[in-house]
Protein backbone atom coordinates (compact mmCIF):
# COMPACT_ATOMS: atom_id res chain seq x y z
CA UNK A 1 0.00 0.00 0.00
CA UNK A 2 1.29 3.42 -0.92
CA UNK A 3 1.16 6.19 1.64
CA UNK A 4 0.84 8.73 -1.16
CA UNK A 5 -2.93 9.21 -1.48
CA UNK A 6 -2.90 10.84 -4.91
CA UNK A 7 -0.83 8.08 -6.42
CA UNK A 8 -3.34 5.49 -5.24
CA UNK A 9 -6.23 7.40 -6.76
CA UNK A 10 -4.37 7.59 -10.03
CA UNK A 11 -4.25 3.83 -10.48
CA UNK A 12 -6.35 2.72 -13.42
CA UNK A 13 -6.22 -0.93 -12.54
CA UNK A 14 -4.64 -2.91 -9.77
CA UNK A 15 -4.13 -6.59 -9.08
CA UNK A 16 -3.21 -7.48 -5.53
CA UNK A 17 -1.94 -11.02 -4.93
CA UNK A 18 -4.39 -12.41 -7.46
CA UNK A 19 -4.69 -16.14 -8.04
CA UNK A 20 -7.11 -17.69 -10.50
CA UNK A 21 -7.64 -21.42 -10.82
CA UNK A 22 -9.66 -23.40 -13.36
CA UNK A 23 -10.24 -26.73 -11.68
CA UNK A 24 -6.76 -27.93 -10.79
CA UNK A 25 -5.03 -25.67 -13.34
CA UNK A 26 -3.62 -22.46 -11.88
CA UNK A 27 -3.83 -19.84 -14.64
CA UNK A 28 -2.58 -16.96 -12.48
CA UNK A 29 -0.43 -17.51 -9.43
CA UNK A 30 -0.19 -14.68 -6.87
CA UNK A 31 0.09 -11.85 -9.40
CA UNK A 32 0.41 -8.22 -8.28
CA UNK A 33 0.38 -5.48 -10.88
CA UNK A 34 -0.40 -1.73 -11.02
CA UNK A 35 -1.50 0.02 -14.19
CA UNK A 36 -0.85 3.77 -14.02
CA UNK A 37 -2.01 6.41 -16.48
CA UNK A 38 0.04 7.38 -19.49
CA UNK A 39 1.88 4.23 -20.42
CA UNK A 40 1.63 1.63 -23.11
CA UNK A 41 2.20 -1.61 -21.26
CA UNK A 42 3.22 -4.60 -23.32
CA UNK A 43 2.37 -7.98 -21.91
CA UNK A 44 4.53 -10.77 -23.25
CA UNK A 45 4.30 -14.48 -22.71
CA UNK A 46 3.91 -17.77 -24.53
CA UNK A 47 0.48 -19.28 -25.22
CA UNK A 48 -1.31 -20.32 -22.07
CA UNK A 49 0.90 -18.11 -19.88
CA UNK A 50 -2.11 -16.42 -18.28
CA UNK A 51 -2.17 -13.11 -20.22
CA UNK A 52 -5.75 -13.46 -21.40
CA UNK A 53 -6.93 -14.68 -18.01
CA UNK A 54 -5.41 -11.55 -16.48
CA UNK A 55 -7.29 -9.33 -18.94
CA UNK A 56 -10.62 -11.09 -18.35
CA UNK A 57 -10.24 -10.44 -14.61
CA UNK A 58 -9.70 -6.70 -15.22
CA UNK A 59 -12.70 -6.67 -17.60
CA UNK A 60 -14.91 -8.18 -14.92
CA UNK A 61 -15.62 -11.28 -17.00
CA UNK A 62 -14.13 -13.57 -14.40
CA UNK A 63 -13.55 -13.38 -10.68
CA UNK A 64 -10.26 -14.03 -8.93
CA UNK A 65 -10.07 -17.24 -6.90
CA UNK A 66 -8.23 -15.17 -4.29
CA UNK A 67 -6.77 -11.68 -4.06
CA UNK A 68 -8.39 -8.46 -5.28
CA UNK A 69 -8.77 -6.90 -8.71
CA UNK A 70 -9.64 -3.21 -8.90
CA UNK A 71 -10.65 -1.15 -11.91
CA UNK A 72 -10.77 2.65 -11.40
CA UNK A 73 -10.76 2.02 -7.68
CA UNK A 74 -13.74 -0.34 -7.61
CA UNK A 75 -14.93 -3.77 -8.66
CA UNK A 76 -14.67 -4.48 -12.40
CA UNK A 77 -17.92 -6.44 -12.02
CA UNK A 78 -19.78 -3.18 -11.43
CA UNK A 79 -20.81 -1.72 -14.80
CA UNK A 80 -20.19 1.85 -13.56
CA UNK A 81 -16.49 1.11 -13.14
CA UNK A 82 -16.26 0.04 -16.78
CA UNK A 83 -17.35 3.41 -18.22
CA UNK A 84 -13.76 4.39 -19.01
CA UNK A 85 -12.60 0.95 -20.10
CA UNK A 86 -12.18 0.01 -23.75
CA UNK A 87 -11.88 -3.60 -24.91
CA UNK A 88 -11.75 -5.43 -28.23
CA UNK A 89 -13.95 -8.35 -29.20
CA UNK A 90 -12.19 -11.21 -30.96
CA UNK A 91 -12.29 -10.37 -34.66
CA UNK A 92 -14.19 -13.56 -35.44
CA UNK A 93 -16.85 -12.60 -32.89
CA UNK A 94 -18.46 -9.62 -34.62
CA UNK A 95 -22.21 -10.17 -35.21
CA UNK A 96 -22.24 -11.12 -38.88
CA UNK A 97 -25.61 -9.68 -39.81
CA UNK A 98 -25.00 -6.19 -38.40
CA UNK A 99 -23.39 -3.51 -40.57
CA UNK A 100 -20.10 -1.86 -39.61
CA UNK A 101 -21.79 1.46 -38.81
CA UNK A 102 -24.42 -0.30 -36.71
CA UNK A 103 -21.84 -2.15 -34.62
CA UNK A 104 -20.05 1.15 -33.93
CA UNK A 105 -23.33 2.82 -32.95
CA UNK A 106 -24.36 -0.12 -30.77
CA UNK A 107 -21.14 -0.11 -28.79
CA UNK A 108 -20.98 3.70 -28.74
CA UNK A 109 -24.48 3.88 -27.22
CA UNK A 110 -23.01 2.53 -23.99
CA UNK A 111 -20.81 5.55 -23.40
CA UNK A 112 -21.44 9.11 -22.32
CA UNK A 113 -19.72 10.95 -25.17
CA UNK A 114 -18.78 8.44 -27.86
CA UNK A 115 -16.46 9.36 -30.71
CA UNK A 116 -18.66 10.29 -33.72
CA UNK A 117 -19.03 7.33 -36.04
CA UNK A 118 -17.47 9.02 -39.11
CA UNK A 119 -14.47 10.18 -37.14
CA UNK A 120 -13.76 6.74 -35.69
CA UNK A 121 -14.26 4.94 -39.01
CA UNK A 122 -11.96 7.40 -40.79
CA UNK A 123 -9.20 6.98 -38.23
CA UNK A 124 -9.18 3.21 -38.62
CA UNK A 125 -9.61 3.29 -42.39
CA UNK A 126 -13.12 1.85 -42.34
CA UNK A 127 -15.11 4.68 -43.93
CA UNK A 128 -15.82 2.82 -47.16
CA UNK A 129 -17.06 -0.22 -45.25
CA UNK A 130 -19.69 1.55 -43.15
CA UNK A 131 -22.65 -0.06 -44.93
CA UNK A 132 -21.20 -3.56 -45.19
CA UNK A 133 -22.32 -6.38 -42.93
CA UNK A 134 -19.41 -7.47 -40.75
CA UNK A 135 -19.73 -11.01 -42.12
CA UNK A 136 -18.52 -9.64 -45.49
CA UNK A 137 -15.28 -8.13 -44.13
CA UNK A 138 -11.82 -9.58 -44.63
CA UNK A 139 -9.79 -10.76 -41.65
CA UNK A 140 -7.77 -7.55 -41.52
CA UNK A 141 -10.86 -5.36 -41.78
CA UNK A 142 -12.56 -7.25 -38.97
CA UNK A 143 -9.46 -6.82 -36.86
CA UNK A 144 -9.39 -3.07 -37.50
CA UNK A 145 -13.08 -2.76 -36.59
CA UNK A 146 -12.51 -4.75 -33.38
CA UNK A 147 -9.69 -2.47 -32.30
CA UNK A 148 -11.68 0.64 -33.29
CA UNK A 149 -14.49 -0.50 -30.96
CA UNK A 150 -12.12 -0.32 -28.00
CA UNK A 151 -11.73 3.42 -28.56
CA UNK A 152 -15.32 4.45 -29.32
CA UNK A 153 -16.09 5.44 -25.71
CA UNK A 154 -13.03 7.72 -25.27
CA UNK A 155 -11.61 5.30 -22.70
CA UNK A 156 -8.84 6.04 -20.23
CA UNK A 157 -7.74 2.42 -20.14
CA UNK A 158 -7.69 0.20 -23.20
CA UNK A 159 -7.01 -3.54 -23.14
CA UNK A 160 -5.91 -5.04 -26.46
CA UNK A 161 -5.55 -8.81 -26.57
CA UNK A 162 -3.27 -9.71 -29.48
CA UNK A 163 -4.70 -7.01 -31.76
CA UNK A 164 -2.61 -7.79 -34.84
CA UNK A 165 -2.24 -11.57 -34.81
CA UNK A 166 -2.58 -12.87 -38.36
CA UNK A 167 -2.24 -9.48 -40.06
CA UNK A 168 0.27 -8.67 -42.78
CA UNK A 169 2.99 -6.10 -42.14
CA UNK A 170 1.18 -3.14 -43.74
CA UNK A 171 -2.07 -3.76 -41.92
CA UNK A 172 -0.14 -4.13 -38.68
CA UNK A 173 1.53 -0.75 -39.16
CA UNK A 174 -1.81 0.97 -39.83
CA UNK A 175 -3.12 -0.39 -36.55
CA UNK A 176 0.02 0.54 -34.65
CA UNK A 177 -0.25 4.13 -35.89
CA UNK A 178 -3.88 4.29 -34.80
CA UNK A 179 -3.06 2.87 -31.37
CA UNK A 180 -0.16 5.31 -30.95
CA UNK A 181 -2.27 8.32 -31.90
CA UNK A 182 -4.98 7.24 -29.44
CA UNK A 183 -2.32 6.93 -26.78
CA UNK A 184 -1.07 10.44 -27.57
CA UNK A 185 -4.58 11.67 -26.87
CA UNK A 186 -4.43 10.27 -23.36
CA UNK A 187 -5.44 6.60 -23.44
CA UNK A 188 -3.41 4.16 -21.39
CA UNK A 189 -3.01 0.94 -23.32
CA UNK A 190 -2.31 -2.61 -22.17
CA UNK A 191 -1.43 -4.80 -25.12
CA UNK A 192 -0.69 -8.52 -25.19
CA UNK A 193 1.31 -9.95 -28.03
CA UNK A 194 3.34 -12.83 -29.36
CA UNK A 195 5.38 -10.46 -31.47
CA UNK A 196 8.52 -9.04 -29.97
CA UNK A 197 8.52 -6.46 -32.77
CA UNK A 198 5.05 -5.26 -31.84
CA UNK A 199 6.05 -4.77 -28.23
CA UNK A 200 9.26 -3.02 -29.33
CA UNK A 201 7.25 -0.65 -31.53
CA UNK A 202 4.61 0.27 -29.00
CA UNK A 203 5.40 -0.49 -25.40
CA UNK A 204 7.24 1.59 -22.82
CA UNK A 205 6.87 -0.87 -19.99
CA UNK A 206 6.96 -4.62 -20.44
CA UNK A 207 5.46 -7.30 -18.23
CA UNK A 208 6.61 -10.85 -18.96
CA UNK A 209 4.26 -13.59 -17.81
CA UNK A 210 4.85 -17.30 -17.86
CA UNK A 211 2.90 -20.11 -16.21
CA UNK A 212 0.73 -17.64 -14.37
CA UNK A 213 3.59 -15.72 -12.78
CA UNK A 214 5.08 -12.32 -13.52
CA UNK A 215 8.72 -12.98 -14.44
CA UNK A 216 9.67 -9.43 -15.40
CA UNK A 217 8.09 -6.01 -14.96
CA UNK A 218 10.45 -3.37 -16.22
CA UNK A 219 11.17 -0.78 -18.90
CA UNK A 220 11.25 -1.98 -22.50
CA UNK A 221 15.03 -1.69 -22.86
CA UNK A 222 15.83 -3.65 -19.72
CA UNK A 223 13.46 -6.49 -20.55
CA UNK A 224 14.60 -6.75 -24.15
CA UNK A 225 18.18 -7.12 -23.00
CA UNK A 226 17.17 -10.07 -20.89
CA UNK A 227 14.88 -11.94 -23.27
CA UNK A 228 16.60 -11.31 -26.58
CA UNK A 229 18.64 -14.36 -27.55
CA UNK A 230 20.69 -15.31 -30.60
CA UNK A 231 20.19 -18.69 -32.18
CA UNK A 232 23.21 -20.50 -33.63
CA UNK A 233 23.01 -23.68 -35.70
CA UNK A 234 26.06 -25.76 -36.59
CA UNK A 235 27.27 -29.30 -37.12
CA UNK A 236 29.99 -30.78 -34.99
CA UNK A 237 31.14 -34.19 -33.76
CA UNK A 238 32.02 -32.64 -30.42
CA UNK A 239 28.73 -30.91 -29.67
CA UNK A 240 28.80 -31.79 -25.97
CA UNK A 241 32.06 -29.90 -25.57
CA UNK A 242 30.62 -26.88 -27.37
CA UNK A 243 27.64 -26.95 -25.01
CA UNK A 244 30.07 -26.57 -22.10
CA UNK A 245 31.42 -23.26 -23.42
CA UNK A 246 30.59 -20.18 -21.29
CA UNK A 247 27.73 -18.11 -22.75
CA UNK A 248 25.65 -21.06 -24.00
CA UNK A 249 22.22 -20.88 -22.35
CA UNK A 250 20.50 -23.60 -24.35
CA UNK A 251 21.45 -26.58 -26.50
CA UNK A 252 19.33 -28.81 -28.70
CA UNK A 253 20.69 -31.62 -30.85
CA UNK A 254 18.54 -31.97 -33.92
CA UNK A 255 18.38 -34.67 -36.63
CA UNK A 256 21.22 -35.17 -39.16
CA UNK A 257 23.84 -33.89 -36.74
CA UNK A 258 22.53 -30.31 -36.85
CA UNK A 259 22.58 -28.69 -33.40
CA UNK A 260 21.05 -25.48 -32.11
CA UNK A 261 22.64 -23.25 -29.47
CA UNK A 262 21.16 -20.22 -27.74
CA UNK A 263 23.24 -17.38 -26.40
CA UNK A 264 22.74 -13.79 -25.30
CA UNK A 265 25.98 -12.69 -26.97
CA UNK A 266 26.55 -14.69 -30.14
CA UNK A 267 29.64 -12.70 -31.17
CA UNK A 268 31.49 -13.57 -27.99
CA UNK A 269 30.38 -17.20 -28.25
CA UNK A 270 31.60 -17.55 -31.84
CA UNK A 271 34.94 -16.02 -30.84
CA UNK A 272 35.25 -18.54 -28.00
CA UNK A 273 34.23 -21.39 -30.29
CA UNK A 274 36.92 -20.50 -32.80
CA UNK A 275 39.71 -20.07 -30.22
CA UNK A 276 38.73 -23.36 -28.52
CA UNK A 277 39.77 -25.22 -31.66
CA UNK A 278 36.76 -27.56 -31.58
CA UNK A 279 35.96 -28.52 -35.19
CA UNK A 280 32.54 -27.48 -36.55
CA UNK A 281 30.76 -26.92 -39.90
CA UNK A 282 27.88 -24.91 -41.39
CA UNK A 283 27.57 -22.22 -38.70
CA UNK A 284 24.65 -19.85 -39.05
CA UNK A 285 23.41 -17.18 -36.63
CA UNK A 286 20.05 -15.42 -36.39
CA UNK A 287 17.91 -13.75 -33.76
CA UNK A 288 15.84 -16.18 -31.73
CA UNK A 289 12.08 -15.71 -31.96
CA UNK A 290 10.32 -14.62 -28.85
CA UNK A 291 8.94 -18.08 -28.32
CA UNK A 292 12.37 -19.68 -28.60
CA UNK A 293 13.73 -17.12 -26.17
CA UNK A 294 10.97 -17.87 -23.69
CA UNK A 295 11.27 -21.62 -23.95
CA UNK A 296 15.03 -21.46 -23.41
CA UNK A 297 14.88 -18.97 -20.56
CA UNK A 298 12.08 -20.68 -18.69
CA UNK A 299 13.65 -24.12 -19.09
CA UNK A 300 16.86 -22.80 -17.65
CA UNK A 301 15.00 -21.51 -14.62
CA UNK A 302 13.29 -24.79 -13.82
CA UNK A 303 16.43 -26.91 -14.24
CA UNK B 1 -26.30 6.10 -20.30
CA UNK B 2 -29.15 5.06 -18.04
CA UNK B 3 -30.15 1.43 -17.61
CA UNK B 4 -33.51 2.17 -19.30
CA UNK B 5 -31.90 3.63 -22.43
CA UNK B 6 -29.44 0.76 -22.61
CA UNK B 7 -32.33 -1.71 -22.35
CA UNK B 8 -33.83 -0.25 -25.52
CA UNK B 9 -30.44 -0.16 -27.24
CA UNK B 10 -29.98 -3.88 -26.59
CA UNK B 11 -33.56 -4.67 -27.64
CA UNK B 12 -33.14 -2.69 -30.86
CA UNK B 13 -29.93 -4.38 -31.99
CA UNK B 14 -31.16 -7.82 -30.96
CA UNK B 15 -34.26 -7.30 -33.15
CA UNK B 16 -32.13 -5.95 -35.97
CA UNK B 17 -29.88 -9.01 -35.83
CA UNK B 18 -32.88 -11.37 -35.89
CA UNK B 19 -34.58 -9.44 -38.69
CA UNK B 20 -31.51 -9.83 -40.92
CA UNK B 21 -32.16 -13.59 -41.01
CA UNK B 22 -35.68 -13.52 -42.54
CA UNK B 23 -36.31 -17.26 -42.30
CA UNK B 24 -36.03 -17.14 -38.49
CA UNK B 25 -38.64 -14.41 -38.30
CA UNK B 26 -40.97 -16.02 -40.82
CA UNK B 27 -41.00 -19.41 -39.09
CA UNK B 28 -41.57 -17.81 -35.70
CA UNK B 29 -44.49 -15.86 -37.16
CA UNK B 30 -46.01 -18.66 -39.23
CA UNK B 31 -45.82 -21.65 -36.88
CA UNK B 32 -48.67 -20.76 -34.46
CA UNK B 33 -50.96 -19.60 -37.29
CA UNK B 34 -50.39 -22.85 -39.20
CA UNK B 35 -51.15 -24.86 -36.05
CA UNK B 36 -54.49 -23.12 -35.83
CA UNK B 37 -55.26 -23.78 -39.51
CA UNK B 38 -54.33 -27.47 -39.32
CA UNK B 39 -55.50 -28.50 -35.88
CA UNK B 40 -58.38 -26.26 -34.87
CA UNK B 41 -60.13 -25.03 -38.02
CA UNK B 42 -60.82 -28.55 -39.43
CA UNK B 43 -62.40 -29.71 -36.13
CA UNK B 44 -65.81 -28.19 -36.71
CA UNK B 45 -67.16 -29.22 -33.27
CA UNK B 46 -64.56 -26.93 -31.71
CA UNK B 47 -64.34 -24.32 -34.44
CA UNK B 48 -68.10 -23.67 -34.51
CA UNK B 49 -68.50 -23.35 -30.74
CA UNK B 50 -67.73 -19.71 -29.78
CA UNK B 51 -66.57 -20.57 -26.22
CA UNK B 52 -64.29 -23.46 -27.24
CA UNK B 53 -63.01 -21.79 -30.37
CA UNK B 54 -62.04 -18.68 -28.42
CA UNK B 55 -60.26 -20.79 -25.82
CA UNK B 56 -58.48 -22.73 -28.57
CA UNK B 57 -57.23 -19.47 -30.11
CA UNK B 58 -56.09 -18.31 -26.66
CA UNK B 59 -54.36 -21.62 -25.90
CA UNK B 60 -52.44 -21.53 -29.19
CA UNK B 61 -51.49 -17.91 -28.57
CA UNK B 62 -50.10 -18.88 -25.18
CA UNK B 63 -48.28 -21.78 -26.84
CA UNK B 64 -46.82 -19.39 -29.43
CA UNK B 65 -45.45 -17.19 -26.69
CA UNK B 66 -44.23 -20.19 -24.69
CA UNK B 67 -42.36 -21.69 -27.65
CA UNK B 68 -40.93 -18.33 -28.74
CA UNK B 69 -39.74 -17.46 -25.26
CA UNK B 70 -38.14 -20.80 -24.47
CA UNK B 71 -36.37 -21.05 -27.82
CA UNK B 72 -35.30 -17.43 -28.09
CA UNK B 73 -34.00 -17.28 -24.53
CA UNK B 74 -33.04 -20.85 -23.73
CA UNK B 75 -31.35 -21.67 -26.99
CA UNK B 76 -30.39 -18.11 -27.95
CA UNK B 77 -28.54 -17.42 -24.72
CA UNK B 78 -26.89 -20.83 -24.61
CA UNK B 79 -25.60 -20.29 -28.16
CA UNK B 80 -24.47 -16.73 -27.48
CA UNK B 81 -22.51 -17.83 -24.45
CA UNK B 82 -20.45 -20.02 -26.74
CA UNK B 83 -19.68 -17.13 -29.12
CA UNK B 84 -17.00 -14.62 -28.19
CA UNK B 85 -19.23 -11.60 -29.00
CA UNK B 86 -21.20 -12.17 -25.83
CA UNK B 87 -18.23 -11.89 -23.45
CA UNK B 88 -17.28 -8.70 -25.26
CA UNK B 89 -20.71 -7.19 -24.61
CA UNK B 90 -20.22 -8.02 -20.95
CA UNK B 91 -17.14 -5.77 -20.83
CA UNK B 92 -19.29 -2.77 -21.87
CA UNK B 93 -20.65 -0.57 -19.09
CA UNK B 94 -24.19 -1.96 -19.20
CA UNK B 95 -25.74 -3.38 -16.03
CA UNK B 96 -26.91 -7.00 -16.27
CA UNK B 97 -30.55 -6.01 -16.01
CA UNK B 98 -30.35 -3.96 -19.24
CA UNK B 99 -29.16 -6.92 -21.25
CA UNK B 100 -31.77 -9.26 -19.75
CA UNK B 101 -34.63 -6.78 -20.28
CA UNK B 102 -33.42 -5.87 -23.77
CA UNK B 103 -33.60 -9.50 -24.84
CA UNK B 104 -36.99 -9.74 -23.11
CA UNK B 105 -38.45 -6.86 -25.13
CA UNK B 106 -37.10 -8.03 -28.48
CA UNK B 107 -38.49 -11.55 -27.96
CA UNK B 108 -41.75 -10.07 -26.73
CA UNK B 109 -42.08 -8.01 -29.89
CA UNK B 110 -41.63 -11.07 -32.11
CA UNK B 111 -44.01 -13.13 -29.98
CA UNK B 112 -46.71 -10.46 -30.18
CA UNK B 113 -46.22 -10.32 -33.94
CA UNK B 114 -46.73 -14.09 -34.03
CA UNK B 115 -50.04 -13.80 -32.15
CA UNK B 116 -51.64 -11.37 -34.59
CA UNK B 117 -52.16 -13.88 -37.46
CA UNK B 118 -53.55 -16.41 -34.93
CA UNK B 119 -56.12 -13.92 -33.73
CA UNK B 120 -57.00 -12.80 -37.27
CA UNK B 121 -57.34 -16.37 -38.60
CA UNK B 122 -59.33 -17.31 -35.49
CA UNK B 123 -61.76 -14.46 -36.15
CA UNK B 124 -62.12 -15.31 -39.84
CA UNK B 125 -62.36 -19.11 -39.82
CA UNK B 126 -63.72 -20.08 -36.40
CA UNK B 127 -66.58 -18.95 -34.21
CA UNK B 128 -64.09 -17.41 -31.77
CA UNK B 129 -65.36 -14.04 -30.66
CA UNK B 130 -64.36 -11.17 -28.44
CA UNK B 131 -64.81 -7.42 -28.59
CA UNK B 132 -61.77 -5.42 -29.71
CA UNK B 133 -60.98 -4.14 -26.24
CA UNK B 134 -61.19 -7.70 -24.86
CA UNK B 135 -58.65 -8.79 -27.49
CA UNK B 136 -56.40 -5.91 -26.47
CA UNK B 137 -56.80 -6.83 -22.81
CA UNK B 138 -55.95 -10.42 -23.75
CA UNK B 139 -52.71 -9.31 -25.43
CA UNK B 140 -51.68 -7.38 -22.33
CA UNK B 141 -52.50 -10.40 -20.17
CA UNK B 142 -50.53 -12.58 -22.57
CA UNK B 143 -47.49 -10.33 -22.35
CA UNK B 144 -47.59 -10.39 -18.56
CA UNK B 145 -48.25 -14.11 -18.33
CA UNK B 146 -45.32 -14.81 -20.66
CA UNK B 147 -42.79 -13.40 -18.16
CA UNK B 148 -42.16 -16.72 -16.38
CA UNK B 149 -41.60 -18.47 -19.76
CA UNK B 150 -38.99 -15.95 -20.80
CA UNK B 151 -37.27 -16.03 -17.42
CA UNK B 152 -37.35 -19.83 -17.44
CA UNK B 153 -35.69 -19.70 -20.87
CA UNK B 154 -33.00 -17.40 -19.46
CA UNK B 155 -32.34 -19.86 -16.62
CA UNK B 156 -31.97 -22.72 -19.12
CA UNK B 157 -29.72 -20.65 -21.36
CA UNK B 158 -27.36 -19.71 -18.57
CA UNK B 159 -27.18 -23.11 -16.93
CA UNK B 160 -26.25 -25.43 -19.81
CA UNK B 161 -24.49 -25.64 -23.18
CA UNK B 162 -26.50 -25.16 -26.39
CA UNK B 163 -26.73 -28.85 -27.27
CA UNK B 164 -28.27 -29.66 -23.90
CA UNK B 165 -30.49 -26.58 -24.09
CA UNK B 166 -32.15 -27.78 -27.34
CA UNK B 167 -33.25 -30.99 -25.64
CA UNK B 168 -34.30 -29.39 -22.37
CA UNK B 169 -36.24 -26.60 -24.12
CA UNK B 170 -38.24 -29.14 -26.13
CA UNK B 171 -39.06 -31.33 -23.14
CA UNK B 172 -40.04 -28.32 -21.03
CA UNK B 173 -42.05 -26.80 -23.88
CA UNK B 174 -44.15 -29.88 -24.62
CA UNK B 175 -44.50 -30.78 -20.95
CA UNK B 176 -45.80 -27.31 -20.14
CA UNK B 177 -47.99 -27.18 -23.25
CA UNK B 178 -49.76 -30.49 -22.55
CA UNK B 179 -49.82 -30.12 -18.78
CA UNK B 180 -51.08 -26.55 -19.03
CA UNK B 181 -54.01 -27.47 -21.26
CA UNK B 182 -52.71 -25.64 -24.34
CA UNK B 183 -53.22 -28.58 -26.71
CA UNK B 184 -56.14 -30.33 -24.99
CA UNK B 185 -58.64 -28.38 -22.85
CA UNK B 186 -58.13 -28.96 -19.09
CA UNK B 187 -61.85 -29.77 -18.75
CA UNK B 188 -61.13 -33.28 -20.04
CA UNK B 189 -58.13 -33.81 -17.67
CA UNK B 190 -58.35 -36.62 -15.07
CA UNK B 191 -58.21 -35.38 -11.47
CA UNK B 192 -54.52 -36.16 -10.90
CA UNK B 193 -53.46 -34.28 -14.03
CA UNK B 194 -55.69 -31.36 -13.09
CA UNK B 195 -53.93 -31.12 -9.69
CA UNK B 196 -50.50 -31.03 -11.32
CA UNK B 197 -51.70 -28.65 -14.01
CA UNK B 198 -52.63 -26.02 -11.43
CA UNK B 199 -48.96 -25.67 -10.48
CA UNK B 200 -47.72 -25.08 -14.03
CA UNK B 201 -47.03 -21.56 -15.37
CA UNK B 202 -48.55 -22.51 -18.73
CA UNK B 203 -51.87 -23.26 -17.01
CA UNK B 204 -51.69 -19.98 -15.08
CA UNK B 205 -51.02 -18.12 -18.32
CA UNK B 206 -53.96 -19.82 -20.05
CA UNK B 207 -56.35 -19.03 -17.18
CA UNK B 208 -55.22 -15.40 -16.96
CA UNK B 209 -55.66 -14.78 -20.68
CA UNK B 210 -59.02 -16.63 -20.80
CA UNK B 211 -60.16 -14.46 -17.91
CA UNK B 212 -58.98 -11.29 -19.65
CA UNK B 213 -60.74 -12.17 -22.89
CA UNK B 214 -63.90 -14.00 -21.76
CA UNK B 215 -64.37 -12.48 -18.33
CA UNK B 216 -65.70 -14.49 -15.39
CA UNK B 217 -63.89 -15.48 -12.23
CA UNK B 218 -60.07 -15.65 -12.01
CA UNK B 219 -59.11 -18.40 -9.59
CA UNK B 220 -56.74 -17.33 -6.83
CA UNK B 221 -54.27 -20.14 -7.60
CA UNK B 222 -53.87 -18.82 -11.12
CA UNK B 223 -52.55 -15.34 -10.31
CA UNK B 224 -50.76 -16.37 -7.11
CA UNK B 225 -49.08 -19.15 -9.09
CA UNK B 226 -48.08 -16.68 -11.82
CA UNK B 227 -46.64 -14.32 -9.22
CA UNK B 228 -44.63 -17.13 -7.57
CA UNK B 229 -43.22 -18.39 -10.87
CA UNK B 230 -42.27 -14.87 -11.92
CA UNK B 231 -40.52 -14.13 -8.62
CA UNK B 232 -38.66 -17.45 -8.50
CA UNK B 233 -37.54 -17.42 -12.15
CA UNK B 234 -36.52 -13.75 -11.98
CA UNK B 235 -34.35 -14.41 -8.94
CA UNK B 236 -32.82 -17.50 -10.49
CA UNK B 237 -32.18 -15.68 -13.80
CA UNK B 238 -30.38 -12.80 -12.07
CA UNK B 239 -28.27 -15.15 -9.96
CA UNK B 240 -27.31 -17.26 -13.00
CA UNK B 241 -26.57 -14.14 -15.04
CA UNK B 242 -24.23 -12.69 -12.42
CA UNK B 243 -22.48 -15.99 -11.86
CA UNK B 244 -21.99 -16.63 -15.56
CA UNK B 245 -18.48 -16.46 -16.97
CA UNK B 246 -19.28 -17.80 -20.43
CA UNK B 247 -19.04 -21.41 -21.43
CA UNK B 248 -16.68 -23.45 -19.30
CA UNK B 249 -14.71 -26.25 -20.87
CA UNK B 250 -13.19 -28.95 -18.74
Amino acid sequence: MSTDGTAMNDLLARLDHVTRRFGDVTALDDVSLDIRPGQIVGMLGPNGAGKSTLLTLVQGLRRASSGTVELFGGSPQDARNRRLLGCTPQATALPETLKVGEVVDFVGAHFESPVPRDELLAEFGLTELERKQTGALSGGQKRRLSVALAFVGRPKLVLLDEPTTGLDVDARRVLWDAIRSQHDRGATVVITSHYLEEIEQLAERVVVIDRGRVLEDDSLGNVLGRVSLRRLTLESDFIAAIGELPGVVGLETGPAGLSTLYSQDSDALVARLVTSGIPFRNLSVRGATLEEAFLTLTERETV
Amino acid sequence: MSAVNLTFVHAKYSLLETARVPIAVISALAFPALSLLFFVVPQRAVAENPLWATQAVISLSVFAVLANSLFSFGLGIAENREKPWDPYLRTLPAPGISRVLGHLFSTGAIAIAAIIPVVVLGALFTAAEASWWRVLLGLVALAASALPFMLLGICIGYSMPAKAAIAVVQVVMFGLAFGGGLFLPPEIFPDWLESISRFLPSRHAREIVVWAVQGGELETWAWVGWLCWTAVTLTAALVLFRRDEGRRYR
